[in-house]
């Protein structure tokens, strides 16, 4: 089988679930006697090409065009698709980015194909693979198979494979090859305008060592001060899952999740937290979790190291006291 | 401007699932607006409101899913249209993708909508597929619509707190974020509207739309957890007592 990863980057820089993506290929390319090949796409980015080309892979393609500049799901369809059909994959890999979310689909589309996408794992049983994605929130896992001919797509999520397990090319060098791709300015709909961040935010999340957040099971913004108390008699930052934030009850700049801030604390504390993937991703890597919640089956306790089964309404100002008497 | 928004309707945030083989058991359990459809939904009743013109909700899945056109035209949606399918469920994305654009060929829309996702499958493709069967340009995961010169002026969000402006001409097709505006309730005054306005229901084999698989949930199942959970159980106090005394001593983070 012959497997393909297609890399990100932006402005020449990675986006570093690349190599978690890459590393899964390995592993998959292992287990079934596979090549892998990774693709960079863009323009000037032949170092990164390079880079990659020092890893455990059999070839790097280069796809480099002046329309590929800025990211463009029409430019990236177009260019990507021409690829696919001239270097025939079984199976391609993506990261699962915002960005991969914005083409990978209609890419596989284009081809009469489908994508599995925010895979967190796969396995490989009497000669198939079988992907297992999240499904009701991270409530549910599913096994998902590919029905159909290749080539297969599929996305894995951020954190899923280790970045730092990628194998090194054993004797140097890929050899890196560039693929011309046809493509015309008229082929590209939408115009690509600046990249920007809102407002710098006053507080840095990423920096906290002790953080508690809190989520829907909240309730009303009448609340949030008993919360504020336990992060206060903790000495912790508060934070907030999505939901929170959209309500305007906390400030976006204290969002943790995919689309808000990725953080790894020391103690990460989840008050009313279900823990759907989208909160998950931006805060797995916290050294211990607790999590409170009245719901066992809320999926925030598969990766919680202690939990509280639960009123937080009750707990909170229990917990708050608990460590007022320490001090 | 004439916008079609594809609302899902899903299994209620607080309902307890229980697993029937690659789905859930249905009959134990309640459905809502899928809540990222609900900003979708909200962003077209504004635009309507600023531009003009008609919304229309569509919704595909079985008798159950006029419930949710039902509360998307009391809220200010024009009419409705229903693809009948009680298998809905077992739809790949493309499969999706492709019942929903034959249902909205007629229509002519200038603007397609969707939420950036469902609560339910969370496959996320919905609108991107869309946008490729019906070969318009598209946008996802919008936090701003502005329409300048028949055209889109668009915020788009990317990972991390960053952004970018793009543009995008007419039609197109836009999935959503969540927390785009500020979802409104059904007035009384809209509930009683809603009783006039029209649902279309056509069948979704009726369509004529050849579904292949490329994909199948083959079973679901609860999570096998990677991490082991030790629970701090007694009366609140107790637990809380325990909790800080695993911070301190065992965790050593406080």
């Amino acid at each position: 089988m012959k497997i393909l990863v297609i890399t990100e980057q932006r402005q020449g820089k990675w986006n570093n679930t690349s190599f978690e993506t890459l590393a899964a290929a390995q592993q998959i390319a292992q287990e079934t006697s596979s090549s892998v090949i990774a693709l960079v796409i863009g323009k000037g980015v032949e170092g990164l090409a390079n880079e990659v080309a020092a890893k455990s892979v059999a070839e790097v393609l280069l796809v480099e065009h002046d329309l590929l500049e800025a990211y463009t799901p029409d430019g990236y369809c177009v260019a990507l698709s021409q690829v696919i059909n001239s270097a025939k994959p079984d199976l391609v890999l993506l990261p699962h980015t915002y960005q991969v979310r914005d083409f990978a689909p209609k890419l596989a589309a284009l081809l009469g194909k489908g994508m599995i996408g925010d895979c967190i794992g796969y396995r490989h049983e009497g000669g198939k693979l079988v992907f297992v994605r999240q499904m009701f929130q991270g409530k549910t896992a599913a096994d998902v198979t590919f029905q159909g001919a290749a080539p297969w797509f599929a996305s894995f999520q951020a954190g899923a494979f280790r970045a730092d397990l990628v194998k090194a090319h054993p004797s140097g060098k890929a050899p890196v090859n560039r693929v011309t791709v046809e493509l015309k300015p008229e082929q590209i709909r939408t115009k690509p305008l600046e990249l920007f961040r809102e407002a710098k935010s006053a507080v840095d999340l990423t920096q906290a060592p002790l953080i508690v957040a809190i989520g829907r099971g909240i309730k009303v913004p009448e609340n949030i001060p008993q919360a504020e108390a336990l992060a206060k008699a903790l000495g912790a930052e508060i934070a907030a899952s999505r939901p929170i934030c959209d309500e305007g009850w906390l400030p976006m700049e204290r969002q943790i999740g995919s689309s808000g801030q990725t953080v790894a604390p020391k103690l990460y504390l989840a008050l009313g937290i279900s823990g759907a993937i989208q909160h998950v991703v931006g805060m797995k890597g916290a050294r211990t979790i607790v999590a409170i919640n009245k719901d066992q089956n809320a999926p925030i306790f598969e990766i919680a190291d202690y939990g509280v089964v639960g009123d937080i309404f009750e707990i909170m100002p229990a917990l708050t006291e608990a460590l007022q008497k320490t001090k | 401007m004439k916008i079609i928004v594809c609302i899902k309707q899903v299994p209620a945030k607080d309902a307890p699932l229980s697993i029937a083989g690659n789905w859930i058991r249905e009959s134990d359990i309640g459905f809502e607006m899928n809540e990222p459809d609900s900003y979708a939904l909200e962003e077209a009743l504004r635009l309507k409101e600023k531009h003009g013109g008609e919304v229309i909700a569509l919704s595909m899945g079985p008798e159950r899913v006029k419930q949710t056109i039902k509360e998307a035209l009391a809220k200010g949606a024009d009419r409705g249209i229903h693809i009948a399918d009680d298998n809905f469920a077992q739809l790949d994305p493309l499969g999706s993708a492709k019942s929903l654009a034959a249902a909205m060929a007629k229509e002519n829309s200038d603007l397609v909508l969707t939420g950036l996702q469902s609560d339910d499958h969370g496959f996320g493709q919905t609108g991107v597929l869309l946008a490729g069967v019906l070969d318009r340009p598209h946008a996802t995961i919008i936090m701003a619509i502005e329409v300048q010169d028949g055209k889109l002026r668009l915020k788009r969000e990317l990972e991390a707190g960053w952004f970018q402006h793009l543009e995008c001409p007419l039609p197109a097709v836009l999935t959503i974020q969540s927390g785009i505006n500020k979802v409104r309730y059904a007035t009384l005054k809209g509930i009683m509207a809603a009783k006039k306005k029209e649902i279309a229901t056509i069948s979704r084999e009726s369509l004529g739309v050849a579904v292949q698989p490329t994909q199948r949930v083959e079973k679901i199942y609860v999570p096998t957890k990677t991490k082991k959970t030790e629970f701090l159980t007694g009366t609140p106090k107790e637990a809380a007592a325990k909790l800080v005394e695993k911070l301190k001593f065992e965790a050593r983070v406080i």
